[in-house]
């Protein structure tokens, strides 16, 4: 009773604190500085049209590190709570004919569409997370229709740590060719024409390295996810 | 600011959820839906009356670098809560994943997904 009593109180509490940001909450009609420079310099200096992209890639690029850093810990973690038994199959059902024929028709269009998305993430809205995650979304869709469909564990490793290093070396790369102050600075090549795919700098390169990072630390955590699922 | 509202009540839910029930599983459903509504608040804040999505096409401006820049300024909202929501919710995918193994963990050492059978974690 003192327990839902306490529960109570918290939640209370809680509305009570999140109250002043409901009721003296207005919406801007302007962007604040620091976001007007953001979507300016976007255009200006990096020749990207997309702002969100500048903000994940480039102004805010040592956070997207971290939070690629954040990715793996969380990888590894299901991997080690989950450990690996070669010696058991596990036992998978059959996919039904529908499945099978629609994953058939579908995973590579999906596998398409992902690498779509994170190449074009500087021109369109997405990048490397969703495109990550949409691969990721194709080999669940292979992994759930075919019995026998398994993965290659060194590919995944091997794909996920060329892509990490390289995400850290592209960073390195304006380090050393830009000046002290440029870490993940893209311009050290070409921005090239605006709209056009290969412009803006070394964004592309990035996002596609993250893609691939986040895809196949997705594909990796389904992995270990589904061969545990049955009992000792 | 409907949108902002309907994410704290989200938060308010979620936490009623992970504090109330007593299976693994809806715990982290519970996590899940605080995730939600923290995402739902950020997109929320970042919202400008009346303006469209921070990426410059034909419907923001037609012409191309700095000047493109200029007017895109005055017709988007504001692209660094979209942003962070962008990582945050491939992060809250994996943190979730992360706690559904510890609870397919938990379920093997003790044999049970009800947090009161689990009594050496209590202080």
């Amino acid at each position: 009773m003192i327990k839902y009593l306490l529960i109570a109180l918290v939640l209370i509490g809680m509305g009570w604190l999140f109250l002043p940001l409901a009721t003296e909450y207005f919406t801007p009609t302007q962007l604040n500085n620091l976001a007007a420079n953001y979507v300016y310099g976007s255009a200006a200096d990096l020749n990207m049209p997309n702002a969100v992209t500048s903000v994940v890639v480039t102004y805010r690029g040592l956070d997207t590190l971290g939070e690629v850093t954040v990715l793996f810990l969380a990888t590894a973690g299901v991997g080690f709570f989950l450990k690996r038994k070669n010696s058991i199959k596990s036992k998978r059902r059959h996919g039904s004919e529908i499945l099978k024929s629609g994953a058939d028709l579908l995973a590579p269009l999906i596998i398409l569409f992902g690498i779509y998305i994170f190449t074009h993430g500087h021109l369109t809205p997405g990048g490397g997370f969703p495109g990550g995650v949409v691969l990721a979304s194709a080999f669940l869709l292979l992994l759930m229709a075919q019995e026998h469909f398994t993965f290659s564990h060194s590919v995944i490793q091997f794909t996920e740590s060329l892509s990490g290093i390289a995400y850290v070396f592209i960073g390195l790369a304006g380090l050393l060719l830009l000046g002290l102050n440029h870490f993940l600075d893209p311009r050290w090549l070409n921005l090239g024409q605006w709209g056009k795919l290969f412009s803006a700098g070394a964004v592309p390169l990035i996002y596609s390295f993250i893609g691939l990072k986040v895809g196949s630390e997705m594909s990796g955590m389904l992995d270990s996810l589904q061969s545990d699922g049955g009992d000792e | 600011m409907i949108i902002l509202i309907h994410g704290l009540m989200l938060i308010i839910i979620g936490i009623w959820a992970m504090l109330t029930r007593k299976n693994l599983i809806r715990i982290i459903i519970g996590f899940a839906i605080v995730d939600t509504g923290i995402n739902l608040v950020l997109v929320a804040i970042g919202y400008i009356k009346g303006k469209t999505a921070p990426i410059i096409n034909d419907a923001v401006s037609t012409a191309q670098g700095a000047a493109a820049g200029m007017q895109a300024v005055d017709k988007v909202v504001d692209p660094v809560p979209s942003a962070l929501v962008l990582t945050a919710i491939v992060i809250g995918l994996a943190v979730t994943a992360l706690m559904l193994a510890y609870a397919i963990r938990m379920h093997k050492t003790g044999r049970s997904l009800n947090i009161d059978d689990f009594e050496e974690q209590k202080w």
